[in-house]
Protein backbone atom coordinates (compact mmCIF):
# COMPACT_ATOMS: atom_id res chain seq x y z
CA UNK A 1 0.00 0.00 0.00
CA UNK A 2 2.89 2.48 0.87
CA UNK A 3 4.76 1.65 -2.32
CA UNK A 4 1.85 3.52 -4.49
CA UNK A 5 2.86 7.03 -2.95
CA UNK A 6 5.87 6.84 -4.33
CA UNK A 7 5.58 4.97 -7.61
CA UNK A 8 8.27 5.29 -9.95
CA UNK A 9 5.51 5.97 -12.77
CA UNK A 10 4.86 9.66 -11.71
CA UNK A 11 6.62 11.98 -13.34
CA UNK A 12 8.62 14.69 -10.93
CA UNK A 13 6.10 17.38 -11.87
CA UNK A 14 3.00 14.88 -10.87
CA UNK A 15 4.54 14.37 -7.87
CA UNK A 16 4.57 17.88 -6.47
CA UNK A 17 1.82 19.41 -8.54
CA UNK A 18 -1.67 20.30 -5.84
CA UNK A 19 1.24 20.50 -3.04
CA UNK A 20 0.97 23.95 -3.50
CA UNK A 21 3.23 26.55 -4.96
CA UNK A 22 6.95 27.59 -3.66
CA UNK A 23 5.61 31.70 -4.32
CA UNK A 24 8.83 33.53 -4.10
CA UNK A 25 10.50 31.35 -2.33
CA UNK A 26 13.15 30.99 -4.66
CA UNK A 27 14.06 35.00 -4.94
CA UNK A 28 14.05 34.94 -1.23
CA UNK A 29 16.60 32.35 -0.83
CA UNK A 30 18.83 33.91 -3.64
CA UNK A 31 18.40 37.21 -2.39
CA UNK A 32 19.88 36.04 1.27
CA UNK A 33 22.58 33.97 -0.44
CA UNK A 34 23.69 37.11 -2.45
CA UNK A 35 23.29 39.20 0.19
CA UNK A 36 25.68 37.01 2.39
CA UNK A 37 28.38 36.79 -0.42
CA UNK A 38 28.08 40.62 -0.58
CA UNK A 39 28.78 40.52 3.49
CA UNK A 40 31.55 38.76 3.34
CA UNK A 41 34.35 41.69 2.10
CA UNK A 42 31.72 44.60 3.03
CA UNK A 43 32.13 42.77 6.95
CA UNK A 44 35.95 42.42 6.71
CA UNK A 45 36.25 45.78 5.99
CA UNK A 46 34.00 47.12 8.25
CA UNK A 47 36.00 45.27 11.05
CA UNK A 48 39.39 46.40 9.87
CA UNK A 49 37.75 50.35 9.66
CA UNK A 50 36.02 49.50 13.20
CA UNK A 51 39.51 47.98 14.85
CA UNK A 52 41.44 51.35 13.80
CA UNK A 53 38.81 53.63 15.37
CA UNK A 54 38.89 51.58 18.59
CA UNK A 55 40.41 54.22 20.22
CA UNK A 56 38.80 57.26 18.30
CA UNK A 57 38.09 60.47 19.15
CA UNK A 58 34.75 61.90 18.04
CA UNK A 59 36.55 64.22 15.61
CA UNK A 60 38.42 60.77 14.29
CA UNK A 61 35.04 58.80 13.62
CA UNK A 62 33.22 61.62 12.61
CA UNK A 63 36.49 62.35 9.77
CA UNK A 64 36.10 58.54 8.88
CA UNK A 65 32.30 58.63 7.99
CA UNK A 66 32.94 61.70 6.26
CA UNK A 67 35.25 60.22 3.43
CA UNK A 68 32.55 59.27 0.23
CA UNK A 69 34.03 55.83 -0.36
CA UNK A 70 33.74 55.16 3.64
CA UNK A 71 30.08 56.72 3.89
CA UNK A 72 28.64 54.27 0.89
CA UNK A 73 30.23 51.08 1.38
CA UNK A 74 28.98 51.54 5.01
CA UNK A 75 25.40 52.74 4.06
CA UNK A 76 25.42 49.32 1.81
CA UNK A 77 27.04 47.14 4.89
CA UNK A 78 24.22 48.38 7.04
CA UNK A 79 21.68 47.76 4.16
CA UNK A 80 22.88 44.24 3.77
CA UNK A 81 23.45 43.89 7.16
CA UNK A 82 20.07 44.37 8.79
CA UNK A 83 18.18 42.50 5.33
CA UNK A 84 20.55 39.27 6.67
CA UNK A 85 19.51 39.92 9.84
CA UNK A 86 15.79 39.54 9.32
CA UNK A 87 16.18 36.87 6.67
CA UNK A 88 18.18 34.82 9.29
CA UNK A 89 15.79 35.68 12.10
CA UNK A 90 12.98 34.87 10.33
CA UNK A 91 14.87 31.35 9.12
CA UNK A 92 14.89 30.60 13.03
CA UNK A 93 11.41 31.53 13.83
CA UNK A 94 10.36 29.19 10.95
CA UNK A 95 12.04 26.57 12.34
CA UNK A 96 11.36 26.64 15.93
CA UNK A 97 8.35 28.30 15.83
CA UNK A 98 5.37 26.41 14.92
CA UNK A 99 1.74 28.46 15.97
CA UNK A 100 1.19 30.18 12.95
CA UNK A 101 0.21 33.44 14.33
CA UNK A 102 2.90 33.69 16.54
CA UNK A 103 5.24 32.89 13.86
CA UNK A 104 3.60 35.46 11.88
CA UNK A 105 4.13 38.20 14.91
CA UNK A 106 7.71 37.13 15.55
CA UNK A 107 8.43 37.71 11.87
CA UNK A 108 6.48 40.77 11.26
CA UNK A 109 8.16 42.39 14.66
CA UNK A 110 11.86 41.39 14.12
CA UNK A 111 10.65 43.13 9.84
CA UNK A 112 10.33 46.34 11.61
CA UNK A 113 12.86 46.58 14.16
CA UNK A 114 14.97 45.72 11.21
CA UNK A 115 13.57 48.20 9.19
CA UNK A 116 13.89 50.82 11.89
CA UNK A 117 17.59 50.31 12.53
CA UNK A 118 18.21 50.09 8.96
CA UNK A 119 16.76 53.80 9.10
CA UNK A 120 18.39 54.97 11.95
CA UNK A 121 21.81 54.40 11.35
CA UNK A 122 21.63 55.20 7.56
CA UNK A 123 20.20 58.64 8.58
CA UNK A 124 23.31 58.60 11.10
CA UNK A 125 25.98 58.57 8.63
CA UNK A 126 24.30 60.96 5.88
CA UNK A 127 23.67 63.26 8.85
CA UNK A 128 27.88 62.55 9.25
CA UNK A 129 28.91 62.57 5.88
CA UNK A 130 26.84 65.74 4.86
CA UNK A 131 28.28 67.37 7.57
CA UNK A 132 25.58 68.52 9.91
CA UNK B 1 -3.50 -0.87 10.53
CA UNK B 2 -1.39 2.45 9.78
CA UNK B 3 0.13 2.20 13.36
CA UNK B 4 1.38 -1.36 12.19
CA UNK B 5 2.52 -0.29 8.64
CA UNK B 6 4.37 2.72 10.52
CA UNK B 7 5.86 0.39 12.87
CA UNK B 8 6.98 -2.27 10.38
CA UNK B 9 8.96 0.19 8.55
CA UNK B 10 11.01 1.26 11.81
CA UNK B 11 11.83 4.48 10.64
CA UNK B 12 15.36 5.73 12.03
CA UNK B 13 14.47 8.13 15.15
CA UNK B 14 15.72 11.38 15.69
CA UNK B 15 19.12 11.35 18.34
CA UNK B 16 17.46 12.09 22.29
CA UNK B 17 19.45 15.72 22.57
CA UNK B 18 19.86 15.09 26.05
CA UNK B 19 21.84 11.79 25.82
CA UNK B 20 23.23 11.95 21.94
CA UNK B 21 26.89 13.19 21.69
CA UNK B 22 26.83 16.26 18.50
CA UNK B 23 28.82 15.17 16.17
CA UNK B 24 30.88 18.57 15.62
CA UNK B 25 29.18 19.18 12.18
CA UNK B 26 26.13 19.41 14.28
CA UNK B 27 27.43 21.70 17.15
CA UNK B 28 28.77 24.07 14.19
CA UNK B 29 25.49 24.10 13.05
CA UNK B 30 23.70 25.34 16.22
CA UNK B 31 26.53 27.54 16.56
CA UNK B 32 26.00 29.13 13.42
CA UNK B 33 22.39 30.24 14.48
CA UNK B 34 23.37 30.81 18.22
CA UNK B 35 26.36 33.33 16.74
CA UNK B 36 23.69 34.54 13.96
CA UNK B 37 21.05 35.43 16.85
CA UNK B 38 23.96 37.50 18.77
CA UNK B 39 24.97 39.37 15.97
CA UNK B 40 21.61 40.33 15.20
CA UNK B 41 21.80 41.86 18.73
CA UNK B 42 24.90 43.69 18.28
CA UNK B 43 23.14 45.19 15.45
CA UNK B 44 21.75 46.99 18.49
CA UNK B 45 24.77 48.45 19.74
CA UNK B 46 26.15 49.31 16.07
CA UNK B 47 23.45 51.76 15.60
CA UNK B 48 23.36 53.18 18.90
CA UNK B 49 27.24 53.55 18.20
CA UNK B 50 26.40 55.36 14.81
CA UNK B 51 23.72 57.79 16.23
CA UNK B 52 25.76 58.90 19.01
CA UNK B 53 28.30 59.64 16.17
CA UNK B 54 25.97 61.38 14.84
CA UNK B 55 24.67 63.63 17.47
CA UNK B 56 27.68 65.19 19.11
CA UNK B 57 31.03 64.76 20.78
CA UNK B 58 29.00 64.17 24.24
CA UNK B 59 26.96 60.94 23.29
CA UNK B 60 29.75 59.47 21.39
CA UNK B 61 32.15 59.91 24.62
CA UNK B 62 29.46 58.08 26.54
CA UNK B 63 28.82 55.20 23.59
CA UNK B 64 33.16 55.12 23.68
CA UNK B 65 33.25 55.17 27.62
CA UNK B 66 30.12 52.47 27.86
CA UNK B 67 31.73 50.15 25.26
CA UNK B 68 35.49 50.84 27.02
CA UNK B 69 34.22 49.78 30.24
CA UNK B 70 35.05 45.91 31.33
CA UNK B 71 31.45 44.63 30.81
CA UNK B 72 31.60 46.89 27.29
CA UNK B 73 34.65 44.88 26.57
CA UNK B 74 33.58 41.28 27.19
CA UNK B 75 30.52 41.74 25.14
CA UNK B 76 32.62 43.11 22.23
CA UNK B 77 34.75 40.30 22.35
CA UNK B 78 32.20 38.47 22.40
CA UNK B 79 30.49 39.74 19.43
CA UNK B 80 34.02 39.70 17.81
CA UNK B 81 34.25 36.25 18.27
CA UNK B 82 30.73 35.52 17.12
CA UNK B 83 31.52 37.79 13.79
CA UNK B 84 34.53 35.40 13.00
CA UNK B 85 32.69 32.51 13.45
CA UNK B 86 29.47 33.42 11.58
CA UNK B 87 32.06 34.69 8.69
CA UNK B 88 33.71 31.47 8.33
CA UNK B 89 30.45 28.92 8.47
CA UNK B 90 28.83 31.19 6.40
CA UNK B 91 31.75 31.17 3.80
CA UNK B 92 31.57 27.55 4.44
CA UNK B 93 27.50 27.36 4.25
CA UNK B 94 28.02 28.85 0.89
CA UNK B 95 30.72 26.85 -0.50
CA UNK B 96 27.78 23.60 0.87
CA UNK B 97 25.37 25.62 -1.70
CA UNK B 98 27.46 24.67 -4.75
CA UNK B 99 27.53 21.36 -4.05
CA UNK B 100 31.15 21.02 -3.05
CA UNK B 101 32.30 19.18 0.51
CA UNK B 102 29.31 17.34 1.52
CA UNK B 103 30.65 14.84 2.74
CA UNK B 104 31.19 12.98 6.40
CA UNK B 105 34.67 13.37 6.60
CA UNK B 106 34.80 17.39 4.61
CA UNK B 107 32.25 18.33 7.39
CA UNK B 108 33.80 17.18 9.92
CA UNK B 109 37.82 18.82 8.48
CA UNK B 110 36.28 21.96 7.63
CA UNK B 111 33.83 22.42 10.71
CA UNK B 112 37.01 22.24 12.86
CA UNK B 113 38.45 24.75 10.72
CA UNK B 114 35.37 26.94 11.18
CA UNK B 115 36.01 26.48 15.26
CA UNK B 116 39.86 27.30 15.01
CA UNK B 117 39.55 30.16 12.40
CA UNK B 118 37.31 31.69 14.37
CA UNK B 119 39.77 31.75 18.02
CA UNK B 120 42.57 33.26 14.94
CA UNK B 121 40.34 35.85 13.65
CA UNK B 122 39.18 36.99 17.41
CA UNK B 123 43.13 37.20 18.49
CA UNK B 124 44.52 38.72 15.69
CA UNK B 125 41.47 41.52 15.69
CA UNK B 126 42.45 42.20 19.69
CA UNK B 127 45.93 41.41 19.09
CA UNK B 128 45.66 44.74 16.00
CA UNK B 129 43.00 46.76 18.34
CA UNK B 130 45.84 46.87 21.26
CA UNK B 131 48.67 47.50 18.97
CA UNK B 132 47.32 50.09 16.88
Amino acid sequence: MASTSDNGFRTRLGRVRGLGSAKSGGAHWLAYRMVAVLLVPLTVWFLISIVRLAKAEHADAIAWVHQPVNAVLLLITLIATFHHAAAGMREVYEDYIHGKLARLIAIGLTNGAAILLAAASVFAVLKIAFGA
Amino acid sequence: MSETSVAKKARPLSPHLQVYRLPLPAVSSITHRFTGIALTVGTLVLTWWLVAAASGPDDFDTAQHVLGSPIGLLCLLGWTWAFGYHLLKGIQHLIWDTGTGITNASAQRSSALVFGGSFVLTAIVWIAAFAL
